[in-house]
């Protein structure tokens, strides 16, 4: 083993730190450039002001909502509050059992209603279909026309339910405004609705609800398949209702097929909107409906999508509601990273009153750990849209220390090894080797932390954990591929490698006798100091042979030969 | 004592040693009086000082005032809803926090203009948020879960990496009795439990065990080849360690305080309550606390939990023997 081993190896390390920093870079400013992102990391609503609502589910019959009704809620409330032209709102599953919706500014009352209400999914026969506007005043129907109900309806889809008020309604009514209000409701089960299919631009006069999408059991979406087996390349999207559901259903087909026109039509209507209005052609007695049509891929799995969803009999109940305004959030954040600079000013004063100017190896990595963290909270608020909240800006200042360790181990290890008296480059690789197990199993502690409180967390808490977390890896990073390499060239150095008062490693202070005695000596052991000195350090070196495990010991050897090699060059 | 390093230097050979084995009953009593007074404390003092988040109400934050006396937001909020008790805090240059019970909509809507006037600021400047008590619950159930996965998981940690279960469970045991240390000097502060502090707890969780390992690595080694010598006993190896990291823990502890206390001190003297503050006080205790623990508390529990084991009793006798017995002459 050569010297010029270490040196390979630390040069190699400072390579692929600078690689991940250009990496981190070009990634970054390709965004910039395309204007996809900012330098500058997201912050979080707490920081840029609006309101978080932390809403609990409630599912009918009060079993617990699963994770997969969660993600399903998700994308409910999502539509519904984009929907009502709320942009850039967040929503998302904690913890499993909560719904977070964060949006900027204050929802009004509603945005708030449309949140909580639950996903109403039913199928209506359709009775009349009409054109997507308003007809024309001077095209309505005058008065003395106006249809009136001959008798009580006999199911569903009789015209009987339509009366003068109604159909004035449905001619009134206008699809886009109505939709754009975002005002549409599911509306009485047991009375006739007017929605509008947006997909085809329809408006419709709907039968009281025959089937309730409680009744679907499941719903997915594929290939519809010829009589020989073979894919006929149309989307179709398949329905599978529970019993009492495929009762019903059956019910509905055996009358609706015998219809003609519009009332052949069933509608599919999601809080109050219509989703899609198949026309009948078979009785389906079994409970299994396909539905073909005009479909895309992309267009039958979001029916499919929101078929499920009618089997989703979610409500929601807001547990909580913050609304943080911008400006106090500005004045945190300030005072955060005033803290955070004081903190790493003192940090690096103590550090150098510690370890003179090996201190700075620590402040210089302290940076770099900065550096790094800094462009992966700004990647990751691109990539995944993570946003760094107070609790985070907290988690990074806490971090200081945290990573701050991780060298002060190292260093403590070093100088453990230069009592033990070896010289500074065999110390440092020898002190590496024993201070990178403890900050292995130390880090694997603080990630672990972490991971759990990033699971079980709850609000913002998690900003914090996984700002922890994200630091924690960082500092693994900087201590393999930027301080122990630079130690590693450091330990080369006259400065360092001959113990200067000022560098931190001085020998003398560690109870060595000074390799280096003043000008005119040449640094090397002369036969008579190294036996003092071996004769000073007997008792520290047996003890730390005694004590070294058999791997550990064969690399002393090693290190020593090598050294000796060095020494006598 | 001329320079730390040097100081260093003494701790590491054993030429100065301090005694953390040999004095354990003395740091045991002293734990345990602590422990004993952490769970005293909260009682007498008639419980925590939870926050809203705990208790449930209304929360307005006052932005852009000029005067931020007390007095006004008090007086306005009893005149728009009489029986409520509202707590007025300054909580940062310009911004007042006024917490109340929970408040019906046309309540919070006159507080807010009620405060708006107070202040004199426009109605824009005034945001009500509305706090149940769930959330607060949840955060502690979450924080409980949070607690008991992370001790039985990392028990099994260190239980693999140091091949013994009685790491972990010195290490565990250090551990709780940091938890209720620090929370009864928390208590003690009267500062509010929020969120927050909640979180600074679950910090502490990991910062007392981080510390923990780095000692405890440095005992595993020193006592990985106990039989193969006679000059120590496993207690005066075990001290030795300690000893030996003493410089360590102690730069540690300073750097991680550092920090901390830096928001600690701004958050309570510039910004006033606020996540900033109830977590820093949480952290700032649990470092201090968790390193002393770990020297004074988890090394000795590891000891005395090992000497019990008859083969490294034996070892502790032939030992005491040998150095009981006079020494052989130097040449």
């Amino acid at each position: 083993m050569s010297t010029t081993g270490p040196i390979r190896h630390a040069r190699r390390a400072l390579l692929w730190l600078g690689v991940i920093f250009i990496l981190c870079g070009a990634i970054l400013a390709t965004g910039v450039a395309t204007g996809k992102t900012t330098w500058s990391p997201k912050l979080a609503l707490d920081l840029e002001g609006g309101t978080q609502m932390i809403l609990a589910p409630k599912v009918q019959g009060g079993d617990a909502a699963t994770q997969e009704q969660l993600d399903q809620a998700v994308e409910i409330i999502r539509q519904r509050v984009d929907g009502s032209g709320v942009s850039e709102a967040e929503i998302s599953t904690q913890s499993g059992s909560k719904v977070v919706v964060s949006m900027p500014g204050v929802p009004d009352a509603k945005t708030r209603e449309l949140i909580q209400a639950s996903a109403n999914m039913e199928f209506r026969p359709v009775i009349v279909s009409g054109a997507w506007q308003a007809t024309p005043e001077e095209e309505r129907t005058p008065k003395k026309d106006l249809p009136k109900p001959t008798a009580e309806p006999a199911n569903a889809s009789d015209t009987n339910w339509i009366d003068a008020d109604l159909w004035q309604a449905f001619e009134a009514y206008d699809c886009s405004t109505e939709l754009f209000s975002g005002e549409t409701t599911s509306g009485d089960p047991a009375k006739p609705l007017i929605a509008c299919e947006p997909g085809t631009m329809a408006k419709y006069i709907l039968g009281p609800v025959e089937v309730p999408g409680t009744d679907i059991a499941d719903a997915s979406f594929g290939m519809t398949q010829g009589s020989t087996g073979f894919s006929t390349g149309q989307w179709a999207v398949n329905l599978v209702f529970n019993g009492e559901g495929a009762a019903r259903f059956a019910d509905v087909t055996t009358r609706l097929v015998q219809q003609t026109g519009a009332q052949n039509q069933f509608a599919i209507v999601l809080d109050g909107q219509v989703v899609s209005a198949p026309t009948t052609n078979n009785v389906i007695a079994d409970g299994r409906a396909q539905i073909t049509g005009s479909f895309t891929e992309e267009s039958a799995r979001a029916l499919a999508e929101q078929l499920k969803y009618g089997a989703l009999p979610i409500s929601f109940e807001i547990q909580s509601e913050q609304q943080i305004s911008a400006t106090l959030g500005a004045d945190q954040l300030r005072m955060g990273i005033i803290a955070g600079l004081i903190g790493l000013g003192l940090v690096a004063v103590y550090s150098f009153f510690q370890y003179r100017m090996l201190g700075l190896v620590t402040v210089a990595s302290l940076v770099v750990a900065g550096v790094l963290t800094y462009a992966a909270i700004a990647l990751l608020g691109w990539a995944q849209n993570y946003r760094l909240s107070l609790a985070g800006v907290a988690g990074l200042i806490v971090a200081i220390g945290l990573t701050a360790d991780s060298f002060i181990v190292y260093f403590e290890r070093v100088r453990d090894e230069l009592r033990d008296g070896r010289s500074l480059p065999s110390a440092v690789e020898t002190g590496w080797k024993r201070a990178k197990r403890t900050i292995l199993a130390s880090k694997a502690v603080n990630l672990l932390a972490a991971v759990v409180l990033y699971i079980a967390a709850v609000g913002n808490v998690r900003g914090f954990a996984f700002t922890l977390g994200l630091t924690a890896v960082a500092d693994l990073i900087v201590v393999f591929l930027f301080t122990h390499p630079v130690l590693q060239l450091l330990a080369r150095t006259r400065f360092f490698g001959e113990g200067h008062r000022l560098s931190g490693l001085d020998p003398s202070l560690m109870g060595v006798e000074p390799l280096y005695r003043g000008a005119g000596q040449v640094r090397r052991y002369s036969a008579d100091a190294g036996a003092a000195r071996t004769k000073r350090n007997a008792a520290a070196t047996s003890e730390a042979v005694r004590r070294q495990t058999i791997a550990e010991r064969r690399k002393a050897e090693q290190a020593a030969a090598s050294v000796k090699e060095t020494d006598n060059a | 004592m001329p320079n730390l390093a040097t100081w260093g230097n003494e701790l590491y050979t054993g030429k100065r040693s301090y005694q953390f084995i040999n004095r354990r009953t003395l740091w045991f009593s002293i734990t345990g009086l602590l422990v004993l007074l952490s769970l005293v404390v909260p009682v007498a003092k008639g419980g925590f000082n939870l926050g809203i988040e705990f208790r449930g109400g209304s929360e307005f934050t006052v932005s852009s005032v000029a005067d931020t006396s007390v007095g006004p937001g008090e007086a306005a909020v009893l005149s728009a809803a009489p029986e409520h008790h509202p707590r007025v805090t300054n909580i940062a240059p310009n911004t007042m926090r006024v917490q109340t019970d929970k408040l019906s909509d046309d309540q919070t809507l006159q507080v807010a203009e009620a405060l708006a006037t107070a202040y004199g600021v426009t109605k824009d400047e005034v945001t009500s948020t509305f706090i149940g008590p769930t959330w607060g619950q949840e955060v502690s159930k979450q924080a409980l879960i949070g607690l008991v996965v992370f001790v039985v998981l990392v028990a099994l940690l260190m239980a693999a990496y140091f091949r013994t279960w009685k790491m972990s469970l010195a290490a565990i045991a250090g551990l709780l009795a940091v938890l209720v240390v620090t929370a009864g000097i928390y208590s003690l502060s009267g500062f509010e439990v929020t969120p927050s502090a909640i979180i600074g707890f679950l910090t502490i969780l990991s910062y007392s065990l981080y510390d923990t390992v780095v000692v405890f690595d440095k005992i595993r080694e020193n006592t990985a080849n106990l039989f193969g010598q006679t000059r120590r006993t496993f207690g005066q190896q075990v001290n030795l360690a300690i000893n030996q990291t003493l410089v360590r823990s102690i730069n540690t502890s300073v750097v991680a305080v550092l920090p901390v206390a830096s928001i600690l001190f701004i958050g309570a003297f510039l910004l006033g309550a606020g996540t900033l503050r109830d977590l820093s006080l949480a952290l700032f205790v649990g470092i201090v606390v968790g390193t002393l623990s770990t020297i004074f508390f988890q090394a000795p529990l590891y000891a005395l939990l090992r000497e019990q084991e008859p083969e490294i009793a034996r070892h502790t006798q032939r030992v005491r023997e040998q150095q009981a017995a006079p020494a052989p002459t130097a040449a």
